[in-house]
């Protein structure tokens, strides 16, 4: 039998080890005037540009957490007023409008963000003046369809993707997704509940398969026939229509895309934004920020670099994808960012009624 | 002693917390809880129960099946390729199940390369291949997944007694299918009830592969009142239900482990002694195909799968390839310090338990096995409410940051998951060592102290290193608590890897995913290496 290993002489190895792991947060210590805290729903690897020309620009430096939306605002409300948060930043509108309900933002009065994102696209100003939150980019929720198999007319609107001669022909990914909750929601307005939930049992008859996967996917699965039409974002769209891979190119062949309902409400767009937290401990660096991200250099990186839709009106678009999808422009709906957030409840309540995914 | 004691009290309170706030949830129902609860229960929560349940049965059917045959092959017999697949076995381990996921369905969906080649070599129309992107096929990839547990647990029991038992009941003249029957399988019965356990608390948590499917089960239910009703109540008392079946699942792996404890610790040396049953022709081909299929499907193909990927529409020209480096660090360091720690606290808990044994301590370490059964973002939510209470009530303290600035709090939510993990193996090992040396050296007068350093460390070093390096691969692919929980800039492969899919950059996400399952297989061979080495008696 082995004698027992003395752990005293290990001791300070075991501590030095320790420390290293755990990489202590004072040894990151930094002066705290040139520093911004982000929390950022957003994980699009070509963002990393869009942060360090900020910090070249300043010299503000950024510490950033990239998470999900639901997981940013449990993390925010459980810091409470020790958040280290200075700008949280999330993809979609309804989020967006539950973090100003939870009281996450500070509202925030420049005039530069006044002046470049319109009203409709940030949260309704406050007693005091300010708004909690501003989009930034924008994308839109469009069809796409099988050129060989359809016509362009057939699917002009949202409420004809649930007419029956789609039967067997549609392909969604998970009605639960935030996308679809937001567009959901948005037609809840639009058509009230009772319509509406009958729209979705129409969406349920016609699906070629179970609700799964990505909007790629989506999109994919029109490509290789598994179906005629499908919903989804521009965003992904785009980044096929750019793609240089011969199999991307090839799953364009034969797509068509429509910008629903321009005749009537508009097509649904759902707001990537963000505004300052209402705990900042740098709000000057976050404001700043914010309004970093609307000029135009950020925001030709949103359509160029990211495919999103700007938010700040009359900038040219350089995205060629964006530009032969849309033709230049196209009418968006305009319904309030709040009806939609407070419809989200009832719409996964018909969603379990009619039995979408 | 009594400061061991209250810190030991501490210690459980921590693990346990997050568990007893879902727990809590119930003291807290109101009306609106009430309405998501009955109108899930009215419309999809019957179909959720129901596909859990097909679910967690098709996977025990894989993972038992699957580690069983491998575990009773490569320690029963001599074959060609034996010493290889012995370890290559363990591979999956370091895969995952979400990535695996990813990879085989980027292949085998119906736009996948797979179907489009069937379809223009035999001019076929429409599907060809089954949907991956359902309930069995969720099954099938956590069982690949997660077999390795069973073969883990049930190899170490059958190596060390089984070859010299098979030996004397062939001398008695017991046929071979007899000797496996009667005397092989029932020996690693325990082993594999605890491995079938881990797999089950598994596939319960799973949600990255399930969610990915479309495959609704009853933590997409938890999942979808959390996230879309935004009721963490109803979240918390469905979690509750979950936690109910998990109870039983624990009890049902307790019973029948303790009716089958054999413990003796002269085994290890006389098992070197005997000679596994050498194969020749047809039955060694066919040992080394049931050793090879597991291997192929839960690792192989996975991973020329994923190079695939990334060969062909993997844009990596703009990566941020300097702090490639500081992902793998990450997740490195995580693991292996929260591995540390879960063996350490796993083991302390063991020796109190086995102390006291009918004790309330024994209850309370039951319970901390509960933890990893619980969805990883259902910890988390049970940890951030108690500590945005203190944050509110006492907000000088600033508790609330100093959970998520520093790794305490991620630590913490690895800990109350992983801790189970550790215990199931620290508990095997204790499970060998015969209570009787215990009392002996009792009443020779050994301190407890003194006990644990001299009898119980050098005999349990092994179940020690299994669960260090266990935890360390379960912590290097854990995501939802990483991906909430960690501080600034501390990114890890798994959460690149998740984020570049989130974004439907499969290709892109190829690369963090094979650097993860790369970085896994440190941890996986040393394993191997560890348990092939006995205990010294």
């Amino acid at each position: 039998m082995r004698s027992p290993i003395s752990i005293m002489p290990h001791l300070g190895a075991l501590l030095m080890a320790a420390a290293t792991l755990v990489q202590l947060p004072a040894a990151h210590a930094q002066s705290q005037d040139k520093v911004l805290n982000l929390y950022s729903a957003r994980h699009y690897p070509t963002d990393e540009a869009l942060y360090s020309q900020f910090t070249q620009a300043t010299g503000i430096r950024i510490n950033r957490i990239d998470a999900d939306d639901a997981g940013i605002l449990s993390r925010l409300k459980a810091e409470g007023s020790a958040s280290p948060a200075d700008v949280i930043l999330l993809v979609d509108a309804a989020r967006l409008w539950r973090a100003e309900v939870d009281g996450l933002f500070l509202p925030v009065k420049s005039k530069v963000l006044d002046a470049s994102v319109p009203a409709t696209l940030r949260a309704k100003p406050t007693d005091e003046g300010g708004s909690a939150w501003f989009g930034l980019s924008t994308r839109a929720r469009v069809i796409v369809f099988d050129q060989r198999r359809l016509k362009r007319e057939e699917l002009d609107t949202y409420e004809k993707l649930a007419s029956p001669q789609f039967k067997g022909q549609l392909c969604i990914r998970s009605g639960s997704h935030p996308y679809n909750l937001s567009l959901f929601g948005a037609m809840t307005e639009h058509l009230g509940p009772v319509q509406t939930e009958r729209w979705l049992k129409g969406l349920v008859d016609n699906l070629a398969r179970p609700p799964r996967g990505g909007d790629t996917d989506q999109i994919k699965g029109v490509a290789s026939g598994e179906c005629a039409v499908a919903l989804t974002n521009t965003y992904y769209l785009a980044r096929l229509m750019r793609s240089n891979k011969p199999d991307d190119q090839a799953v364009m062949a034969h797509l068509g895309v429509v910008f629903p309902n321009q005749a009537s409400w508009g097509t649904h767009v759902n707001i990537a934004g963000g505004g300052v937290a209402r705990h900042a401990k740098h709000p000057e660096n976050a404001v700043k920020f914010l309004e970093y991200l609307v000029s135009p250099a950020a925001q030709q990186h949103f359509a160029n670099g990211n495919n999103e839709w700007p938010v700040v009106p009359g900038l040219k678009l350089e995205n060629p994808a964006l530009q032969a999808m849309s033709g230049g422009g196209f009418k968006s709906e305009l319904v309030p960012i709040s009806a939609v957030g407070m419809n989200q409840f009832k719409v996964q309540q018909m969603l379990d009624r009619v039995g979408m995914k | 002693m009594y400061l061991s004691r209250i810190f030991l009290l501490l210690v459980l309170a921590c693990l346990l917390l997050p568990v007893l706030t879902v727990l809590g949830a119930w003291l807290q129902a109101d009306a609106r809880s009430a309405e998501v609860l009955l109108g899930m229960a009215q419309t999809v929560l019957p179909d959720y129960a129901l596909s859990s349940l097909v679910l967690c049965a098709w996977v025990l059917v894989g993972v038992v099946g699957m580690g069983t045959v491998s575990a009773v092959t490569v320690t029963l017999f001599e074959f060609r390729g034996r010493r290889v697949l012995e370890w290559a076995l363990l591979l999956p381990l370091a895969m995952p199940a979400y990535v695996v996921a990813y990879a085989y369905t980027d292949f085998l969906q119906f736009s996948g390369p797979a179907q489009q080649w069937l379809r223009e070599q035999w001019g076929l129309q429409g599907r060809v291949l089954p949907e991956i992107r359902s309930l069995w096929g969720a099954a099938c990839v956590l069982a690949l997944t997660l077999y390795p547990y069973v073969y883990l647990l049930a190899r170490g029991a059958l190596a060390e007694r089984a070859t010299h038992l098979m030996e004397a009941a062939r001398l008695l003249g017991a046929s071979l299918p007899r000797r496996i029957r009667a005397v092989a399988l029932p020996l690693a019965r325990p082993a594999i009830a605890a491995g079938a356990a881990l797999a089950m608390m598994e596939t319960l948590a799973d949600y990255g592969v399930s969610s990915y499917f479309g495959v609704q089960t009853f933590t997409t239910g938890i999942y979808k009142s959390w996230l879309v009703m935004e009721d963490r109540l109803a979240a918390a008392q469905l979690s509750t239900v979950l936690l109910g079946v998990v109870l039983v699942v624990l009890l049902v792996e307790r019973r029948a482990q303790s009716r089958l404890r054999f413990a003796g610790n002269r085994a290890a040396e006389r098992a070197r002694e005997a000679q596994p049953v050498r194969l020749h022709g047809g039955a060694q081909v066919l040992a080394q195909l049931l050793c090879l299929v597991p291997v192929l499907l839960g690792f192989v193909v996975p991973v020329v799968l994923l190079l695939h990927a990334l060969w062909t529409s993997g844009d990596t020209t703009d990566w941020p390839w300097g702090r490639f480096l500081d992902w793998t660090w990450n997740s490195f360091r995580l693991g292996l310090l929260t591995a540390l720690l879960a063996a350490a606290v796993a083991s302390w808990l063991a020796f109190e338990a086995r102390r006291q044994p009918r004790g309330p301590v024994t209850w309370a370490v039951q319970g901390v096995g509960l933890g990893y059964a619980v969805p990883g973002a259902v910890i988390v939510v049970g940890l951030l409410l108690p500590v945005g209470w203190v944050q509110a009530r006492w907000p000088d303290w600033g508790v609330g940051a100093w959970v998520t600035a520093t790794l305490l709090g991620l630590l913490w939510a690895y800990l109350v998951r992983f801790v189970a993990v550790a215990l199931q193996s620290v508990h095997s090992g204790y499970v060998r060592i015969p209570i009787s040396l215990d009392e002996s050296a009792r009443m020779l007068g050994t301190p407890w102290s003194r006990l644990w350093r001299a009898v119980h460390w050098p005999l349990m070093r092994r179940s020690m290193a299994a669960a260090v390096l266990l935890v360390l691969v379960d912590v290097m692919k854990e995501l939802p608590a990483t991906l909430v929980l960690r501080p600034f800039n501390t990114d890890t492969l798994a959460v690149m890897a998740y984020q570049l899919a989130r974004d439907e950059r499969l290709g892109e996400a190829a690369l963090p995913s094979l650097a993860l399952v790369l970085v896994g297989l440190i941890p996986v061979m040393l394993l191997s290496r560890a348990l092939r080495r006995p205990d010294p008696v």
